[in-house]
């Protein structure tokens, strides 16, 4: 078996403030192999972001990694130091931003902001750093792309932007690129090109992507595998297919049934009742079952995060066992 | 860029009008200097001819319209006092207050950029807090205080700084500087610092709320995720942007600086334009209080064009059209 390029294993974030201890990733696991895509899938303040920060080592202050493991390819990246951190940064592993707005520094320009990423960790002259740069716009799709660099950020349109800010991701050609709802942002259309660019590029390359999403069609479309997050914790993964069509977490069968589709036009939404709960000192137990409808006594006790199927996990003590059809 | 000079121009010509009749209002509103500049022992006769002399004879608007025409070929009045042409008296001042502000400008620049980008990127630690606190101190010591004190310790006790004057001076462009010689800037150094005081303390406070504001952007969070090490963000990615606000603030408190050296320039004795004006208001001298203030109407319009300038160079979001 070979080594997968990224794996979390039991990975805890916790923020000390002042108010108390937010648990934001609190026994996080999941596997990316080599060329794969992970949807990391999960409502706002469930620890998507904090997890994709943790793998960089961006935590920043009063947030540190309290537990657990982060193997990138065998290497622990929690046990790393700042300065070891850095090298693989933006070059092994890089990362792309929910906002293209803001992640772009509006007072450089585009060349300067990727000719220091190339010239970060490789040893090149000045003119060969602003070719790659050049060569990397063009990948993703920009236009006239050596007239472009000598562009600043607000002169470009928001899909423009981001597509800079992947075509810096892309500049070493990482093993690994977590990506931070980079579409979100966007129209559909640009949303629909952007995916496309990023199915390409990870195929052309082996290129593992953990895509951190709220939306589940991108997920549907784009990923091998899903992680559903709730409250810090992964409730549910396994393979995108198989966790879509029958889910076992009741949690995830809420989402699914969030989303509005045609096929129930004119009935009302279906939605998740209750809200997500504060991470700030969440009582023992599963941190759904104040909303699940198969809630009961038993729930109050911590549930395992247990494999109900082959290579499809859950953290629930009743699955929806009865959905699943066996792979 | 043309069209924006051109018109920044135009309204500058109607600010100076503007203020040109305001000052003329206002400087005779203060007090008639014919009670001051003729001794009281002087006859009628001897009265109205020193009167007539002097142009105070005519009505108000005639005397304005008088040195409205004359101020358009450049002559701002004769000073009563020293019978010299106002604006020469001003001009040959003007470099020891300049020299002055700007060396002030460049020892806040000098000393507070640094200690802000330590307190914003270190905000817990005690020696920030010790610089804030000092900042606290440069803002509300009063100058003249801070002045005689430094005088004080440096001068007299310890006696390694001049106190008073310019020192030695030497003549370029046709103006004498202090700041190109050894005994000069010796002379200097205590009023430039007696003078950014303040602006230290601005300056800290700017560059610290300005690098806390920065560092919590997206852009400094990906600069890190690019594999930058922390000096290149910190010079280069937070400090680009924390230049704007700094840079409009100083500029535009430069004006002032030079308005304002009075205090420091009585303290220190240093012979510039604000030690001119505090004895021309004693004296009455109306032509030399209204030359200098046209001076500082100019010289304020000068520093906010250079300052808009400015920023559009750090600022590329900034353009300077004509329309506004």
């Amino acid at each position: 078996m070979t080594t997968p390029t990224l794996e979390a294993r039991n990975l805890r974030t916790h923020f000390f403030t002042r108010a108390g201890v937010v648990k934001a990733v609190d026994d996080v696991s999941f596997t990316v192999e080599r060329g794969k895509v992970l949807g990391l899938v999960g409502e706002s303040g469930s620890g998507k972001t904090v997890t994709g920060f943790s793998i960089l080592g961006l935590v920043d202050p009063p947030g540190r990694i309290v537990g657990g493991q982060i193997l990138f390819r065998g290497t622990d990246l929690a046990t790393l130091s700042e300065a070891e951190m850095r090298r693989l940064r933006g070059n092994r592993i890089a990362m792309i931003f929910q906002d293209p707005m803001m992640t772009l520094n509006p007072v450089l320009r585009i060349d300067t902001q990727m000719i220091e990423t190339v010239l970060a960790h490789a040893k090149v002259s000045k003119a060969e750093a602003r070719q790659r740069a050049r060569d990397a716009l063009g990948q993703v799709g920009i236009p006239s792309p050596e007239e472009r660099l000598q562009a600043y950020p607000h002169q470009f349109s928001g899909g423009m932007r981001q597509r800079v800010a992947i075509a810096i991701a892309l500049l070493h050609k990482p093993d690994l690129i977590v990506a931070d709802e980079p579409t979100t942002a966007l129209d559909v259309t640009i949303q629909g090109q952007i995916l496309a660019e990023a199915q390409k590029l990870c195929a052309q390359y082996g290129t593992a992507l953990i895509w951190i999403t709220h939306d589940l069609s991108v997920v549907a479309g784009l990923a091998d595998d899903i992680a559903v997050m709730y409250a810090g914790k992964v409730v549910e993964s396994g393979p995108v297919g198989e966790v879509l069509d029958a889910p076992l977490h009741p949690y995830t069968n809420g989402l699914i049934g969030s989303v509005p589709s045609r096929n129930h036009r004119g009935a009302p939404l279906s939605q998740i009742p209750g809200m997500t709960p504060s991470l700030l000192n969440l009582p023992p137990g599963c941190a759904f079952r104040a909303r699940c409808p198969r809630a009961e006594a038993r729930c109050a006790e911590p549930p395992p995060f247990a494999e109900y199927l082959p290579g499809r996990h859950a953290r629930c003590i009743h699955p929806h066992l009865d959905q699943a059809v066996p792979a | 860029m043309t069209v924006f000079l051109l018109r920044r121009l135009i309204q500058a010509a109607g600010v100076v009008l503007a203020m040109s009749l305001l000052v003329f209002l206002g400087v005779y509103a203060i007090g008639d200097p014919v009670e001051i500049l003729i001794s009281p022992e002087a006859d009628q006769i001897e009265r109205e001819r020193a009167v007539k002399a002097l142009g105070l004879d005519l009505p108000l608007w005639q005397q304005y319209l008088v040195f409205l025409g004359r101020a358009l070929q450049g002559d701002l009045g004769r000073s009563f006092v020293f019978n010299e042409p106002a604006l020469q008296l001003i001009l040959q001042r003007m470099p020891a207050t300049l020299e002055l502000a700007f060396g002030a400008t460049f020892v806040a620049l000098l000393i507070g950029l640094p200690l802000g980008l330590y307190a914003g990127l270190r905000p817990k630690s005690p020696l920030s807090k010790g610089i804030l606190a000092g900042s606290i101190l440069g803002f509300s010591l009063p100058t003249f205080w801070v002045g005689l004190m430094l005088i004080m310790v440096f001068a007299v006790q310890l006696g390694w700084l001049p106190s008073t004057g310019r020192g030695e001076t030497v003549e370029v462009l046709g103006m004498r500087w202090s700041f190109l010689t050894r005994d000069g800037l010796a002379h200097m150094v205590m009023p430039a610092l007696n003078l950014s005081l303040f602006k230290i303390s601005l300056v800290i406070r700017l560059t610290r709320a300005g690098v806390r504001e920065t560092m919590l952007m997206d852009y400094v969070k990906f600069a890190r995720a690019k594999g930058l090490s922390p000096s290149r963000v910190t010079f280069v990615h937070v400090f680009k942007n924390i230049l704007i606000p700094v840079v409009t603030v100083v500029g535009l408190e430069f004006g002032g600086t030079i308005a304002f050296s009075v205090v420091t320039e009585s303290v220190f004795a240093w012979p510039g334009m604000g030690k001119l004006i505090i004895d021309s208001i004693n004296v009455l001298d109306r032509p030399v209080m209204v030359a200098y203030l046209m001076i500082i109407v100019l010289l304020f319009i000068t520093i906010n064009l250079v300052v808009d300038i400015t920023y559009s160079v750090l600022d590329p979001r900034v353009r300077l059209e004509g329309k506004s």
